[in-house]
């Protein structure tokens, strides 16, 4: 059968055809595609390290800044709670000198709304004596033509004066 | 697979057809195995396809040398239709060397002259080696040119990826160490069977010869194997098969073992030779034949044709797919089994006593 019995031209052709093949992709063909494409790989390879430790140092100095910024952010805070603290120490201080001069002067006003108010007092005090006592003498000259009445009267004066006594013990 | 294109072209021509297909067919019916064997064997020319009774052909060269030493190289044209030319005709159905181009000697008996004729197949070959080093140079031709860092094409791409996925699964995990020196052959031979496999799926002209089907083919794939083999097996190689770790009594007053291993050094790639020219050959026969099926039911009522030519279509087209497949597949377990055998005429000491 014809179909398994090599044909010598076809033989001839094909290893003709094939050697060529051969020699041509085995010189210019397959070992140019290998080896560029086994250079590439380990190009890409280290082009893949470069770019991990670049990756890894740019995060380190992510790191820093953002520990940087906490400790600007602390200190910011640090700063702002001084400067609150400092301005309420002065207000309260502020608050505190003002209290102690309203009260000093209330003191004074009332040491001499006191001493005013014990002077007029012994003024008048001294006043009502006086008239009292020219009262006093008119009335008896009036009335203590007789005996009896200066008894009475002298009666009347004392029980009085008992009563003003007791009064102002009663009102101190 | 010339056909399927061919046939659905000249549907309604389909007395032309079978005129063609063997001249002795029948008037009834159609000679089928004629038909699948006319396209699946070696041609002296080229047929496209037949267009209102008129073939179209390539016509190839014929180069013979006769008996008297003369080189004659003239077109098959002249051998077409039967007709002798320069003393050279095509041996006709039945007789001796039947379909190839015979001459007379001065005894009056054909006999077959030197015929390095350009046939169907080794225009083909010639083609699909033509598409290859396009393929593979250009690729390289852009390696070369451009530096590392720059980004291949959508084409060089694809390329890489083949020939990468080839070495590195079948020709480094088959043959080890130094695999790089064989790689170059078993790369070629994984493309060029690829190619040929692939070309002999398109039906139309470029295409559609049947040429990885062909023994004369085959054979020589086999043999640049088994040189490839032999020809740098190494000393424990030669040790395993002339003087093999079996009782002496094997190898000693008759050489048994190594007779065996011996006969295994050529059962090898006479495997590789059969397998894939019986994959192909199979693969085109059975495209064919459902192709076919449409010719042999049209002579029938309509709705059986109607019905068998749908059913001859999806199966067609089934079985080309499953093709494709296989020629990818057949492509590899060749290169696959070829980097197995080269990696097994390489032994280490210490690997060939646990495979012993």
């Amino acid at each position: 059968m014809s179909l398994l019995t090599p044909d010598f031209g076809l033989l001839f052709w094909m290893l003709v055809n094939f050697l060529i093949v051969f020699g041509l992709l085995a010189k210019f063909g397959f070992p140019v595609i290998t080896r560029m494409v086994n250079e590439r790989r380990d190009h890409i390879s280290k082009s893949l390290q470069a770019a991990e430790e670049a990756a890894k140092k740019l995060e380190n100095v992510r790191q820093e800044s953002l520990a940087i910024l906490d400790e600007a952010r602390v200190q910011q805070t640090g700063i702002i709670k001084k400067a609150i603290a400092d301005g309420e120490q002065i207000v309260r201080s502020a608050q505190q000198k003002a209290a102690e001069e309203t009260e000093k002067q209330l003191e004074a006003a009332r040491r001499s709304i006191e001493l005013q108010k014990e002077k007029a007092l012994s003024e008048i005090n001294a006043q009502v004596a006086l008239l009292s006592v020219d009262i006093a003498e008119k009335i008896l000259h009036r009335q203590l033509d007789d005996r009896a009445r200066q008894e009475s009267f002298a009666l009347q004066m004392a029980e009085e004066a008992e009563n003003i006594r007791r009064k102002r013990s009663h009102k101190r | 697979m010339l056909s399927i294109a061919a046939f659905a072209l000249c549907a309604p021509l389909r007395a032309a057809a079978s005129e063609h297909g063997g001249e002795k067919s029948e008037e009834k019916g159609l000679a089928i195995g004629d038909i699948i064997t006319e396209h699946i064997s070696d041609s002296y020319w080229w047929h496209i396809t037949t267009w209102s009774e008129r073939h179209i052909s390539v016509y190839l060269p014929v180069i013979v040398r006769s008996d008297n030493g003369g080189w004659h190289v003239f077109s098959s044209k002249h051998l077409a239709h039967g007709e002798p030319y320069e003393g050279f005709r095509i041996a006709e159905k039945g007789a001796k060397h039947e379909g190839k181009v015979v001459a007379v000697n001065a005894a009056g008996e054909a006999y077959r002259p030197w015929d390095i004729s350009i046939t169907k197949n080794a225009l083909a070959l010639m083609i699909n080696s033509a598409i290859m080093l396009a393929i593979f140079l250009s690729v390289a031709r852009w390696y070369r040119r451009r530096p590392k860092n720059s980004t291949p094409s959508k084409f060089v791409c694809a390329v890489e990826m083949f020939v990468m996925d080839v070495e590195e699964e079948i020709v480094r995990t088959s043959i080890g160490k130094d695999y790089k020196r064989y790689s170059p052959y078993l790369l070629t031979a994984f493309f060029f069977i690829l190619i040929n496999n692939v070309m002999g799926i398109i039906p139309i002209f470029p295409g559609g010869a049947n040429t990885t089907g062909n023994i004369a083919i085959t054979c020589v794939l086999a043999l640049c194997t088994m040189v490839a083999v032999n020809l740098f097996g190494n000393r424990e190689y030669w040790r395993e098969i002339f003087w093999p770790d079996v009782p002496l009594l094997l190898k000693a007053p008759i050489p048994l073992m190594p007779l065996i291993e011996f006969f295994g050094v050529i059962t090898k790639p006479f495997a590789l030779m059969i397998r894939l020219l019986a994959n192909i050959f199979a693969g085109h026969t059975v495209i064919l034949a459902f192709t076919l099926l449409i010719f042999i039911t049209a002579k029938l009522s309509v709705g059986i044709f109607a019905g068998m030519t749908f059913f001859s279509i999806v199966l067609s087209l089934i079985m080309n797919c499953l093709e494709l497949l296989v020629a990818y597949i057949q492509a590899y377990v060749f290169t696959l089994l070829s980097a197995v055998f080269i990696g097994l005429s390489r032994p280490e000491h210490h690997v060939a006593k646990k495979q012993g």
